[in-house]
């Protein structure tokens, strides 16, 4: 080992690179963005990796306990349930529903949320009041509450909850990403750019998104969280993914009645969707911490 | 001769809500009449909210005046606050360099931008023209690739200064552009600045509240009090006679 470095490494760095650097000295959130990818992952390649498919029943095999357990059978890792099941395979395909879902949900509302939010950031007078205080009134409402709303006029199905999670979600978004483009737009660098002869277009895509995606990163990752637990919440009350769909909450809901006799059918969707959330909050809080410090220098 | 740029009886208020169908108008600008000659500099000087960072403003357009009319090299540039020149004659430094520039872009993109947004150039002559720029006001070509952070508050200075002269503008308006730096790079720009002046013919409007700099750099002085004009003229005999009960408070006479 060099005691001393000799070549310095020049700090010529774009901001995102000094971003991710900050970053990766944050370790729970190292962590966090490790098991987010690995979900992500596993999100997509789920129906193929898994050992069993998700209705694939086994007669011979009923309420087994996971494989460490000395009734345990090494065929089915994580047990099965009263059907015969195999847990495994289903939680792994659960993974697609409830947390691809969401990562699909969150990007649709982020996507829409930084149109809308940049329209109401730019416009002014009237059109923005407006705007804004129809936003502020179904801020007020929670967004589960919202989601059941829009389910009720929907109906219920997969689909539907995915729908009506943009809707529920949209409104802090855009309200948030308006913010973000007003604060931007009162700075000095923007009334240069402008004076430089910079139109509209060009003064958001070259002067205000690249110094707010970052933010919008973190939006985003708190849209996720709240997107899974209300995946899986409207699951759980039979209001969105109906059984046999593997969706995370229903399986809850669909194995309650079993939970002192096989408590391995409920626990362990809870244990992934508590997973899923603390890995989206974890990613989330490090960022938000790694853009605080980089205002203070 | 023609000065080069002549500012006739210029106004503006801004317009404040002070109830629901209410409004205040505060005038901070009152018929002001100037002019500045080719390689001259003007200085203003004023108290807090005498209107000054806003006349450097309506001077490069960021702002609008009500009325009134601004007339570069005998075209109309502005009348009663309807613009219809570009603005790469008349360039405008902030004064606080860390903010007026883009954190997110390296200093050649932004130089890039402003040629690619006001000139033909090529690819190659841009890039040609942003190096020399650099030179110029004493900057390193390798800092094309830099990001604003990475410079201290003196070279970021310089950068907004090449920003302000890339395009070749025939005034540069300088809003309180060197009271955020130290004595030493306070002095170094100031002569960079006068050293650009004599290569270039470049006019300043000096927009400052130290009055040494202003003995050192202007040929003109105006001083503001409210939004009004309260002593124009040459700098050495104001300085040796202030008339107004302003400018003699300024000098302690």
């Amino acid at each position: 080992m060099a005691k001393f470095s000799l070549f310095s490494e020049e700090s010529n760095r774009s901001p995102l690179s000094r971003l991710w650097r900050k970053f990766k000295s944050n370790h729970p959130a190292l962590v966090g963005l490790w098991v987010f990818v690995a979900l992500t992952l596993l999100a997509i390649t789920a129906p193929f990796i898994a050992p069993y498919g998700i209705n694939q029943q086994h007669g011979d095999a009923l309420l087994l306990p996971p494989s460490w357990h000395e009734l345990g059978d090494v065929r089915f890792i994580l047990g099965t349930d009263d059907l015969g099941r195999d847990v495994l395979s289903r939680l792994m395909n659960g993974a697609t529903f409830t947390f691809g879902l969401s990562i699909i949900a969150a990007l649709v509302t982020t996507l829409i949320g930084v149109i809308l939010g940049t329209f109401a950031g730019i416009s002014k007078g009237f059109r923005s009041s407006l705007l804004n205080h129809v936003l502020d009134i179904t801020l007020s409402i929670p967004s589960l509450l919202l989601a059941i709303i829009i389910i009720a006029v929907l109906g219920p199905g997969l689909l539907n909850t995915v729908w009506a999670i943009i809707f529920a979600l949209l409104p802090q978004h855009v309200h948030s990403v308006r913010n973000l483009v007003v604060e931007e737009l009162n700075k000095d660098y923007i009334s240069a750019f402008r004076l430089d002869g910079a139109s509209k277009w060009q003064i958001l895509t070259r002067g205000v998104l690249p110094n707010i995606y970052e933010h919008i990163v973190v939006i985003f990752t708190m849209a996720l969280s709240t997107a899974i637990l209300d995946i899986a919440a409207l699951g759980f009350l039979k209001l969105g993914a109906q059984p046999p769909t593997t969706e995370w909450g229903a399986i809850l809901a669909e194995n309650l009645s079993l939970i002192y006799l096989a408590p391995w059918t409920v626990g362990l969707p809870g244990v992934l969707l508590f997973i899923a959330v603390l890995s989206t909050n974890l990613v989330g809080d490090g960022l938000r911490q790694v853009l605080k410090g980089r205002k203070v220098d | 001769m023609q000065p080069l740029l002549k500012v006739q009886g210029l106004n503006k208020s801004f317009c404040t809500r002070a109830g629901v169908f209410k409004r205040k108008h505060a005038r901070v600008l009152q018929d002001i009449s100037f002019s500045v000659g080719h390689g001259e500099t003007l200085a203003i000087i004023g108290e807090t909210g005498s209107g000054k960072s806003t006349l450097a403003r309506v001077l490069a357009g960021a702002d609008y005046s009500d009325k009134g009319q601004i007339l570069l090299d005998g075209d109309t540039i502005e009348d009663d606050g309807i613009r219809c020149d570009e603005c790469r004659h008349i360039r405008l430094i902030f004064q606080d360099p860390t903010r007026s520039l883009n954190p997110g872009l390296t200093i050649g993109d932004m130089l890039d931008d402003c040629l690619r947004l006001n000139t033909e150039l090529t690819k190659a002559q841009r890039d040609k023209k942003i190096k020399h720029t650099l030179t110029r006001v004493g900057l390193l070509t390798e800092h094309f690739e830099y990001y604003p952070h990475m410079f201290s508050g003196g070279q970021l200075q310089r950068v907004a200064l090449a920003r302000a002269l890339i395009l070749d503008p025939k005034v540069v308006v300088l809003d309180e552009a060197l009271s955020s730096l130290d004595p030493s790079v306070r002095a170094q720009t100031v002569n960079l600045l006068l050293e650009l002046q004599r290569d270039t013919g470049l006019s300043y409007v000096l927009i400052t509240h130290h009055l040494s700099l202003v003995k050192h750099m202007s040929d003109q002085l105006l001083v503001l009090n409210k939004g009004k004009v309260v002593e124009y003229g040459d700098t050495l005999s104001i300085f040796a006679t202030p008339k107004s009960r302003v400018m003699q408070r300024l000098l302690n006479v």
